[in-house]
């Protein structure tokens, strides 16, 4: 029997204190010098999860940078709620352009550091799952096929929050939306498999294509500065939930993520060149209904009739998910929650 | 250099001397060998730190060129008829952004009907875009407006169009003298721009403007080309002294002293309609020419003062607003508000339909009679028009017009001599 690894966790949580690890290992949050990139005073809506992900994905690529980046913003929340003019809250070069172009305006970024020898600064694009999955997802694809110098990042929050919460390919099924509302026999979002990008970048084989959520902020900036070690073309899918549009409490934005990730709903991996190398293990299963449950999205999956037939298909979605990246450890795998269980389960 | 070259070789070479950075280009005719050759001379070497982008959308190739301008290089892109429509959302962001680039359009028909020849439509489409819009006579004066533009963009900060007749200018090989390398590099300093994006000084670019400040910035638009009013006659006149050439300016008279009508075009068409006006003047009549260079900013001044003696004017033009008419001589009108000079619209040669000389001196002659109705389409088959709308009125569904109508022209190529 080896050593009894050391506890760093805090109890019923997953978060590991700064001050027990490693310098070199501490969030770059902690770091009294970072670089403060999405600064305080923006209008996002409180426990939004597009602020808090571009805030430590961008610190943390400014610290692999040492500040030699510029970032290019799709249309969109992150666009409109950090730079009502004449304010903004960004520290670093930044430019706006349209709604379906970040990728390409990234590439003429990139395309004009080369042309001029100043391959140290490196270039962001970044938009929403609506700027990047639909509207921006032909920009995006010939980035990706170019293999363009530009590490992409999408805040999906799985709607068009900012005019008002209307579907988008990357919605999630049965969720309701403005223009999915729960009326008729089938409510919410049809079923179908929406776009996953995170596989689509992969079938483009770029160099690195990760996924990350809110709820593991470490995870998000070390995939962040590790994506900043390739040349060519990267993509960083992040989950951010949204109050607003999925109907949760402000307050619970990390722990829907989480759930999101610990149903197998939301798989978290990293891809290089086109294969995944590693993927993110679920600590404690969940079904999905836990998930669910905290979105008034999915309300009318329990009231005023209860829709088992509809969480057991998402359920099917979420195990398939567990079992495409395997995200559960071989001793847990039999726990896949074939049947759905009412019993509450224990979450972080 | 003189050389015997197509105008898109010539085009390709003069935009080559101007040291673009980025050039991202669709293909898409009568553009395409423009960026063809530019290809070329990057991927073997003869220009250098330059970056050519193939890109998957002409929406992409604006917006490549967006982020390439924002970061401070010299972007260039090309592009005609669909291809512009397909990129007017960002057309019209690098002109709000203030970008100075540039771009040529290889002017072309819009469809429906799919047509690939020449006429303005598409140009004209972008006529409120912001951007600032030079109309090329001859390639020679494609070539040399393109030297001009990235000087005249990069003093204003804002966008220029380069207009070149797609096919008739673009595909034909004429001698054009070149401009050299050296002589480009003395009259067009290094792109130093208004705003960049820089890790050493970081500002933000494209913030959302309220209704606070919106107008201002949109009026900022208007005065910068109000300003290249001024611009662009000067960098032609420094042009001329650089390369001893007339190219460029506001408007190009010709035999238009005294001259009782006069008519105003743009682009190639002009050469014909100086033929045209030579031999009417040969026989004694009164006619001239003013060719429009600039037009956005639309030059009002000078083309008042240009046909202050004119009792009429007749605009030769190759697109019209559907519903109303002419569009060129809509602008003409404004200028001459207040003057007693007859305007007559004339619309010709759309989708390529050749328009030759007859029918020019039949047209002028009319006109010198005022028998000439507000509004013609010159040479219209106003027969084959009938046919279809009596078959319209015959059947409800009388099928597809563009292809009934074809189907009553029979062969195409006879109709075109």
């Amino acid at each position: 029997m080896g050593a009894v690894p050391v506890k760093f966790y805090q109890v019923g949580s997953f978060a590991v204190g700064n001050r027990l690890l490693d310098p070199d290992l501490a969030s770059v949050q902690s770091d009294p010098e970072r670089a403060n990139s999405l600064t305080s005073g923006h209008r996002a809506c409180q426990g939004c999860g597009e602020a808090l992900g571009a805030r430590y994905a961008l610190d943390a690529i400014m610290r692999a940078t040492k500040g030699q980046m510029i970032a290019v913003n799709a249309t969109g929340c992150l666009e409109v709620f950090s730079t009502p003019y004449p304010e903004t809250s960004w520290r670093l070069p930044w430019l706006h352009s349209l709604f379906g172009n970040a990728p390409a305006v990234a590439t003429g970024v990139a395309a004009a550091m080369h042309a001029k020898g100043r391959d140290d600064i490196r270039v962001v694009g970044q938009g929403g799952d609506g700027g990047t999955v639909d509207i921006g997802f032909a920009c995006l694809s010939g980035m990706f096929e170019r293999n363009d110098d530009v590490l992409y990042i999408c805040y999906d929050n799985q709607a068009y929050m900012n005019t008002g919460v209307q579907r988008s390919g990357a919605t999630p099924p049965a969720a309701r939306t403005a223009t999915t509302q729960t009326v008729g026999p089938e409510p919410g979002n049809v079923f179908g498999q929406g776009k996953d990008v995170p596989r689509i970048a992969m079938a483009h084989e770029i160099p690195y294509v990760a996924t990350a959520t809110v709820a593991d902020l470490r995870d998000l900036e070390a995939k962040a500065t590790r994506a900043m070690e390739f040349r060519g073309a990267r993509y960083l899918h992040v989950l951010v939930p949204c109050p607003l549009g999925w109907g949760s409490a402000s307050c619970d934005t990390i722990k829907v993520a989480r759930l999101a990730t610990q149903s197998g709903l939301f798989p978290v991996f990293e891809a290089v060149n086109g294969e995944v190398t590693s993927s993110t293990k679920i600590r404690h299963q969940v079904p999905v209904e836990e998930y669910l449950k905290l979105q008034s999205r999915y309300a009318h999956l329990f009231r005023p009739t209860r829709r088992d037939d509809v969480i057991k298909k998402l359920q099917a979605m979420a195990d398939r998910n567990i079992e495409r990246y395997g995200l559960l450890e071989p001793e847990l795998a039999p726990a896949v929650p074939a049947a759905m269980s009412n019993e509450p389960v224990e979450v972080a | 250099m003189l050389k015997q070259v197509e105008g898109s070789m010539a085009v390709a070479e003069a935009v080559a001397a101007c040291r673009p950075e980025v050039i991202c280009a669709y293909p898409i005719s009568p553009q395409t060998h423009i960026v063809e050759g530019l290809s070329r001379m990057v991927k073997a070497g003869t220009l250098t730190s330059c970056e050519f982008v193939n890109v998957e959308s002409e929406f992409a190739a604006m917006s490549v060129a967006i982020g390439a301008s924002a970061a401070g290089a010299r972007a260039y892109t090309a592009t005609a008829s669909q291809g512009l429509l397909y990129m007017v959302e960002a057309v019209y962001n690098a002109s709000g952004l203030g970008l100075p680039i540039v771009m040529t359009v290889a002017n072309r028909a819009i469809g429906a009907p799919i047509n690939i020849w020449n006429d303005h439509s598409d140009a004209m489409s972008q006529r409120d875009s912001g951007w600032i819009q030079l109309y090329a006579e001859t390639n020679q004066e494609a070539t040399d407006l393109h030297v001009q533009a990235f000087l005249i963009a990069e003093e204003l900060s804002l966008p220029v169009m380069v207009c070149m007749d797609g096919f008739i200018l673009t595909h034909a090989y004429e001698q054009v003298d070149v401009p050299e390398q050296a002589q480009v590099d003395a009259f067009l300093p290094p792109f130093v721009p208004r705003q960049v994006l820089d890790p050493d000084e970081p500002v933000s670019i494209g913030s959302m403007v309220g209704p606070e400040a919106f107008t201002e910035v949109r009026y900022l638009a208007h005065a910068r080309q109000m300003q290249a009013l001024e611009l662009i006659p000067q960098v032609s006149a420094d042009f001329k002294r650089a390369f001893g050439r007339d190219s460029g300016g506001l408007v190009r008279p010709y035999r238009i002293q005294d001259a009782e009508t006069v008519v105003i075009a743009l682009g190639s068409i002009l050469g014909t309609i100086k033929d045209v006006v030579d031999e009417m003047r040969d026989q004694g009549v009164s006619i001239g020419v003013l060719g429009i260079t600039s037009f956005r900013p639309f030059p009002l001044d000078a083309l008042r003062e240009a046909l202050a003696g004119a009792k009429r004017v007749v605009v030769l033009e190759k697109a019209f607003a559907v519903g109303i008419g002419g569009i060129v001589s809509s602008n003409v009108r404004t200028a001459l508000a207040g003057q007693p000079t007859a305007n007559y619209t004339v619309v010709a040669g759309l989708g390529g339909r050749p328009i030759g000389k007859d029918s020019l001196h039949t047209l002028f002659e009319q006109a010198g009679r005022d028998e000439l109705e507000p509004l013609t389409f010159l040479d219209l088959d106003h027969e084959l028009v009938e046919r279809e709308l009596a078959r319209e009125r015959a059947n409800r569904r009388s099928g597809p017009s563009a292809e009934n109508m074809l189907r009553d022209v029979g062969a195409v190529g006879p109709r075109l001599h």
